[in-house]
């Protein structure tokens, strides 16, 4: 970890922290109604505000999750920094291109 | 020396890294220490145990060894405050402080806990000269608060060892070198801590202490490293943000 | 490792640090298959409501009762890091720590409640 990935992690973190209350409420919600796939889909299609707040959730988790997974793999594991490196770089790139989708197909469809 | 009292089971650490503990009886005292324990094996049982010490009352840092798996202060730890029951039977067990190389026993090879105290650029770089006048410094300032707070480490090795993170991560500088770096980063006169930030800015420097306040909760100096590398955390990253160091 | 015992690693701060990154490496994991669940809605919403309805096992209602917890947990460890990071030092961390631990279970039982 150096200051450069310091500064991302800790600012997405706190980016996240408020993102991440209200995506608790949202899950409380979601099962206290017990929403089918119809009334998830009629409250998230076409709506710029889900698209917007995950959108930024979405970018924000695959920097952070992937920087704290580097973390991990330096300390525990014996890969070598390269290895690890190509493999946070991947892993974030599959979340963000996994987050995306799953919004785009809650939103767009 | 107080009569015995009764006897004291004790595991010693012997040889190299690749060693195994041995056990010895030892007549127990009271107000014995843990030193006194070791100094009593190697001059009544067993002359060839290897271990370090100097002042025996707590001010010089020599004799720190890992005792019923905690580092301390050999010659500060009480045996009726630690002994206790070991997987081996035994009351007590002294081992040589942890993440560092053993050179033999109780004696551990210290060179990479101050090679890494140069590396953090934990040394003065003066900014005047004797022809100048002195540089007045009030201890009541902020900054030198601060530095006060963290200057009294003596160089004992008891966070270091204590560290789980210089225990996984080989090129972390660890507690000791980055407290001595946050007391000159304090220092009104020091001139080189566009350098000291660099360097604990890099891979192994500050930010990769993960707040585990294990060296915080063990220096026998009751110094608070995990404050004073959170605040080292503060000033690289202004300090980067400022474009003053690089990544 | 030559001492037989470890015995920092009882602190509850320690332990607080090792759940914030084992809750975190837990999440990293379910991530991608909780985007993948979600981006079932691509082929319609009939391929959605099969999986919620098949979520809807006890089961599955516990795991994910488990992933509030690791959430809640994750977050308030998060806050921890960000508050000794950036703020003046506070003693009376360990007492925050364990309540934060038991917030995080109260969230996760809340939900158990929500939703069997």
């Amino acid at each position: 970890m150096n200051v450069r990935l310091y500064v991302w992690q800790r600012t997405t973190a706190a980016l996240m922290a408020p993102l991440v209350l209200i995506h608790i409420a949202v899950i409380f919600y979601a099962t206290r109604q017990g929403l089918s796939a119809a009334d998830i889909l009629s409250r998230t299609h076409g709506s710029v505000a889900w698209a917007t707040f995950y959108g930024i959730f979405v970018a924000a988790v695959a920097v952070h999750a992937s920087i704290g997974v580097r973390n991990i793999l330096s300390e525990w594991s014996p890969l070598k920094a390269r290895a690890i490196d190509v493999f946070v770089i991947l892993f974030g790139i599959a979340l963000a291109i996994l987050g995306f989708r799953a919004i785009a197909a809650l939103v767009l469809a | 020396m107080s009569e015995a009292i009764s006897e004291l089971s004790v595991s010693l650490w012997r040889g190299g890294g690749d060693g195994r503990y041995e056990t010895y009886a030892v007549p127990r005292r009271e107000n014995q220490t843990v030193l006194d324990v070791v100094t009593f094996v190697q001059r009544h049982i067993d002359p060839t145990l290897s271990y370090r010490f100097a002042c025996r009352v707590g001010v010089c840092g020599s004799c720190a060894m890992t005792v019923n798996g905690k580092p301390r202060w050999t010659c500060r730890t009480h045996v009726s405050r630690v002994v206790g029951t070991d997987a081996g039977g035994a009351q007590l067990e002294i081992g040589p402080l942890e993440n560092l190389p053993v050179i033999k026993d109780l004696a551990t090879d210290m060179a990479a806990f101050f090679a890494k105290w140069q590396e953090a650029q934990g040394v003065f770089a003066p900014s005047k000269t004797r022809h100048d006048a002195i540089e007045q410094i009030s201890p009541a300032s902020p900054a030198r608060r601060a530095a006060d707070a963290a200057i009294e480490c003596i160089n004992c090795g008891v966070c270091y060892a204590g560290c789980d993170t210089v225990r996984w991560n080989s090129d972390y500088l660890g507690p000791a070198a980055l407290t001595r770096a946050f007391t000159l980063v304090n220092d009104v006169r020091d001139a080189g801590n566009t350098a000291r930030l660099q360097a604990i800015a890099a891979t192994g420097g500050c930010h990769a202490c993960h707040s585990h306040q294990s060296c915080q909760e063990l220096c026998p100096q009751s110094l608070n490293p995990t404050a004073a590398i959170a605040a080292l955390k503060r000033h690289t990253a202004a300090a980067y943000l400022k474009g003053e160091i690089k990544a | 490792m030559i001492a037989r015992q470890l015995k920092h690693r009882g602190s509850a701060l320690w332990v607080a640090a090792m759940v914030h990154r084992l809750s975190g490496l837990a999440l990293a994991i379910f991530l991608p298959l909780h985007f993948l669940a979600l981006g079932l809605a691509i082929d319609g919403e009939a391929r959605l409501d099969s999986f919620l309805r098949w979520s809807d096992q006890p089961l599955v209602k516990l795991a994910e009762v488990g992933l509030v917890f690791l959430l809640t947990v994750h977050l308030l460890g998060g806050l921890r890091v960000l508050v000794i990071e950036n703020f003046a030092w506070r003693d009376g961390q360990k007492q925050l720590a364990t309540i934060a631990a038991a917030v995080s279970a109260l969230a996760a039982f809340l939900f158990l409640v929500r939703v069997f």
